[in-house]
């Protein structure tokens, strides 16, 4: 890359803080005050010292320009990555108030740099070379695989057996049963390498105390639940798309084997969830030209943001990989060309039956998909009793929203910005409604987030 | 959403109603429908809702749209530079209680720089974005002080917004008449129907818009239904009248001092004798005269006061209230209110064309000094004297503490608004110059933002020397906040020197010296962020 790379807003910024507190920790550093020194290059990195407590100021450089999304290195002993002084310094630099002047990287920064560049270049020549046998022995590796499948084969028919038991003792029993069946019946599940079946599993034990309605929910789950375990053992039956779904959806991860798709890419939506042990980050993008929707996952362990991370409304131009399975949406980010930048681009939108459509049509492919992403066109966010919906501006119907996301915060940034109006709206439809994720305001404005990193 | 009804061509497993029960109940009580001996019941049960669970799900179809709210009435006022949409959504994400307690460090605090924000971008004229309103609601919900700017700022579709929301309700009180804007004066119908239908906040807000664009109209307006409206309301209307004072308020007043309740009375009164011409002022100059006179006799001219034997019923008319406070004596209770009341153009003529500042030096007999200068004060402070503030205010660098008037710093700062910006901030500086920054907080808070060159240098000269002194910085944490939200941006390059950590001198407190080079780090950062912010949001 030799243009400077395109200067990000403070939102963009912000949204790249692991939490809430670094960000307001991370703000209140993107002013002059504490920094000296600070400067950026052509090729897209950034450094500075910030003024702490200490006598000695702390190094912080960025590189923004990095393949795999920014990468940040600070002397101060936060254990937040970013930490506040990165995020202070990138809002510094977005600030574009002339405090980070382009200009030569003083030594400190420039060997990192350097050093980053090489590591890179390394990893490129020797991830060509050994692409074929990444673990030496294919013999080994088969006979590995075999044993974990044979594992799996009979914790899914364990699991056959215990809802079995459940159905024929009535789900009405479930609710005294508790937890902690259902948390063993999990752990049973992890002992058989299927994290995947471990996790639908506790998903079941959360269900008798989800209020109205759980026989239902229980039972559905409960059914395609038996409908994986099914697809599991007859997997040498089905279609390859289909088998590598229940594959994937069992916990075989598999790799992103796909032919690489270079694209211009929009980052549609961004948001983690987090558990005790992991935050998963979830992005969306939508390639201008393929009109393909991908997502992009990243983990992070407790505590920590994972990797990744893509401001939404900004478009780069990138190679990305789609895993195994029909309908799989999940790909891997390959190269990137060029460093996000603001982009006019917007995804062409549905009406709210074409959206329901979608997500109906997407089930064929995989029967456990509980929602499909979808763009909405022309729509009013609109109070239907305690409920909120999403109602085509012209025409009868509507999306509810899911209940979770009625009682975010974000609902109100989505009727403000509407104010009654038409938006166009990006989200996640499913079974349980729509999920609101980003918007844009009629006329050529920014897109805005309807969902928080954090 | 709704979900295909099972009628559509039935299962062959049977309807998804009659699954649920069976699953509910176990297949060892209930027979799965469609079960064919042979296959273990459970098995079957589940094959058939899995089938059902994703024709449901396939069958999916949106839902009757609701009523569509009616569309918010459009902002016409232009959108924030994108920088300074920017700066409001960091500024607004700046929440208290979201962040670490104690000690302050080098960041400034972005919250307290939102009010000054939200004057410039009103100053400006903008419009809010959109989806800042939600956050600017909270902010105001939070924050009463912020509410009159945030709510101006959030414009009509923040109202819009409230009417969905009852957590901000607030905002539909705060606004009269539910967000609809006042009627204006020229508005004659609109304003009449709203004054004789409206509730009693939307009358006191539509009386004192009118009252600040027309006084007369808000006068007239008034007057039509006075008669009948109930005492603590006549009050509050009559309140009012408090903005735009003029000697054409004099005749309604004049009828106010007859009203039943004292308190009307009483405000009447006060607002008269804020009148210098007018016939109360004039009597309470006759009374007041009568009872404050120079002995030319002694040695030096020297005033002398006899106070009032008794409050008769023409006193107690023109609304000096007779019961004295627990502690005074009623005489002097008595001759303060008369003093205060009575206009000050009338004493140099009684005193020998004196000026005030050589009246306010005149000795006074028999201890009365301090009762005579408070009550002066207080008429200078309602008559908005600056010739008289000026000479009770006295040299801001006199020795001691209290200047000539005696006064305290509360009465000071009282008296200070009355002088010009300009001349208000040199008195302060002054002050601050001899008495250094202890005292110094009260009477900065009268002074215009930002503050004037020399009195943002003496205040920073004050805190360099208080740092020299060894103190520590938080003893003068109110002066510093102060310091960060008034003082004029430009002079953050004249603080950079002053952000460096000093050595440690012998008297000095431990440790003493970082923290103040934290607190002036802080202070320079705010100063360039609130250059920043003003910026972005482009000239005035």
């Amino acid at each position: 890359m030799t243009q400077q790379a395109v200067r990000w807003t403070a939102d963009q910024v912000l949204a790249l803080a692991p939490d809430t507190a670094s960000r307001k920790a991370g703000s209140k550093l993107g002013a002059a005050g504490p920094w000296s020194e600070a400067g950026s290059s052509d090729e897209g990195t950034v450094w500075g010292l910030c003024r702490g407590s200490g006598s000695k100021p702390y190094q912080t450089v960025i590189d923004i320009a990095d393949s795999t999304g920014p990468a940040y290195k600070c002397s101060c002993p936060s254990r937040k990555f970013p930490c506040k002084h990165a995020l202070g310094l990138l809002l510094l630099w977005a600030g574009a108030d002339g405090t980070v002047a382009r200009g030569p990287a003083p030594d400190w920064a420039e060997q990192w740099i350097e050093g980053r560049r090489q590591r890179a270049g390394q990893k490129r020549t020797a991830g060509g070379a050994s692409g074929a046998s990444p673990s030496g022995d294919p013999e080994a590796a088969r006979r590995r695989a075999e044993r974990r499948a044979e594992r799996i084969t009979a914790g899914a028919a364990e699991l056959e057996q215990r809802l079995a038991d459940l159905l024929r003792g009535g789900l009405a029993t479930a609710e005294q049963a508790g937890y902690g069946l259902w948390e063993e019946t999990a752990a049973r599940m992890v002992d058989a390498q299927a994290p995947g079946l471990a996790t639908r599993v506790r998903e079941l034990g959360a269900i008798p105390s989800s209020g109205p309605g759980w026989p239902v929910r229980l039972l559905e789950e409960c059914a395609l639940l038996h409908l994986l375990d099914q697809g599991w053992l007859r997997r040498e039956r089905l279609p390859d798309g289909l088998a590598a779904t229940v594959r994937s959806r069992v916990g075989l991860s598999g790799s992103a084997d796909g032919p690489p798709i270079r694209d211009r890419w929009l980052v549609l939506a961004q948001y983690d969830t987090a558990d005790t042990r992991l935050t998963t980050r979830r992005i969306w993008l939508y390639g201008a030209e393929s009109g393909r929707t991908v997502l992009l996952l990243s983990y992070g362990a407790a505590g920590r943001a994972p990797g990744l991370a893509l401001p939404v409304g900004l478009a780069f131009e990138a190679e990305v990989s789609s895993y195994p399975g029909a309908g799989q949406l999940r790909a891997a980010l390959g190269e990137q060309f060029t460093p996000p930048a603001p982009a006019p681009i917007r995804p062409p939108g549905l009406t709210t039956l074409e959206a329901a459509v979608r997500y109906g049509e997407a089930l064929r492919a995989d029967p456990w998909l509980d929602s499909y992403p979808v763009t909405l066109d022309r729509v009013v966010p609109t109070p239907d009793g305690d409920a909120w919906q999403l109602a085509d501006a012209e025409g009868d119907s509507a999306l509810p929203l899911t209940p979770s996301a009625q009682s975010r915060p974000e609902l109100w940034r989505l009727v403000a910005l509407s104010g009654g109006a038409p938006v166009t709206v990006f989200g996640e439809c499913g079974h349980r409604g729509f999920t609101p994720l980003t918007a844009w305001a009629e006329g050529a404005g920014e897109a805005v987030a309807m969902c928080s990193t954090s | 959403m709704n979900t295909t009804s099972a009628s559509a061509g039935a299962p062959a497993g049977g309807s998804w109603e009659e699954l649920v029960t069976v699953a509910l109940l176990g297949t060892e009580r209930r027979t799965p429908p469609g079960w064919a001996p042979g296959r273990e019941a459970p098995v079957a049960l589940l094959d058939a809702a899995a089938v059902e669970t994703l024709r449901r799900r396939a069958g999916v179809r949106p839902a009757r749209a609701a009523a569509r709210p009616e569309p918010a009435p459009r902002d016409p006022r232009p959108p924030l530079p994108p920088a300074a949409a920017r700066r409001l959504a960091m500024l607004l994400a700046d929440r208290p209680g979201a962040g670490s307690g104690g000690r302050r460090g080098t960041a400034p605090d972005l919250m307290e720089l939102l009010p000054q924000w939200l004057t410039l971008a009103n100053a400006r004229g903008f419009a809010a974005p959109p989806e800042a309103l939600p956050a600017l609601l909270d902010a105001a919900r939070g924050r009463t002080d912020l509410r009159p700017a945030a709510l101006a700022f959030a414009g009509p579709r923040a109202l819009w917004l409230a009417r969905l929301n009852q957590e901000w309700r607030f905002a539909l009180r705060s606004s009269p008449g539910g967000g609809a804007a006042l009627p204006g004066p020229e508005e004659t119908e609109r304003v009449q129907q709203l004054w004789q239908e409206g509730l009693f906040a939307e009358r006191v807000a539509l009386l004192s818009a009118i009252r600040a664009k027309e006084p007369a109209t808000a006068r007239e307006l008034l007057a039509t239904t006075w008669a009948t409206e109930r005492a603590e309301d006549r009050l509050m209307f009559l309140d009012s009248l408090r903005s735009g004072l003029c000697a054409a308020d004099e005749p309604f007043l004049e009828r106010a001092l007859t009203d039943r309740s004292r308190n009307v009375r009483a405000t009447a009164a006060e607002l008269l004798s804020a009148l210098p011409g007018s016939a109360l002022a004039a009597r309470m100059a006759a009374r007041a005269g009568s009872y404050v006179s120079v002995d030319r006799t002694r040695g030096t001219p020297t005033i002398v006061v006899e106070a009032p034997h008794e409050c008769d019923a023409g006193m107690e008319r023109d609304g000096v209230v007779p019961k004295a406070p627990t502690g005074r004596g009623e005489r002097s209770w008595w001759l303060g209110q008369l003093v205060e009341a009575a206009p000050l153009g009338a004493w140099p003529e009684r005193f020998g064309g004196r000026t005030p500042e050589e009246i306010v030096a005149l000795p006074v007999a028999d201890d009365w000094q301090a009762e005579l200068h408070a009550a002066w004060c207080r008429a200078a402070v309602r008559q908005r004297d600056p010739g008289w503030s000026r000479a009770l205010l006295g040299s801001p660098s006199a020795p001691e503490a209290a200047g000539p008037g005696a006064v305290s710093l509360a009465e000071r700062s009282k008296l200070l608004a009355t002088l010009g910006a300009g001349e208000r901030a040199e008195w302060v500086a002054g002050f601050i110059g001899t008495h250094g920054l202890s005292e110094a907080f009260q009477l900065l808070g009268v002074c215009a933002v930002p503050w004037a060159g020399p009195l943002g240098r003496a205040v920073v000269d004050a805190l360099n020397i208080a740092r020299d002194a060894g103190s520590y910085p938080w003893s003068f944490s109110g002066v510093m906040g102060l310091a960060e939200r008034c003082l004029d941006p430009a002079e953050a390059v004249r603080l950079d020197g002053l952000t460096s950590v000093p050595d440690e001198s012998e008297n000095a407190a431990p440790g003493a010296g970082g923290y103040w080079a934290e607190a002036f780090q802080r202070l320079v950062t705010t100063l360039r962020l609130r250059a920043a912010m003003a910026s972005e949001l482009g000239a005035p």
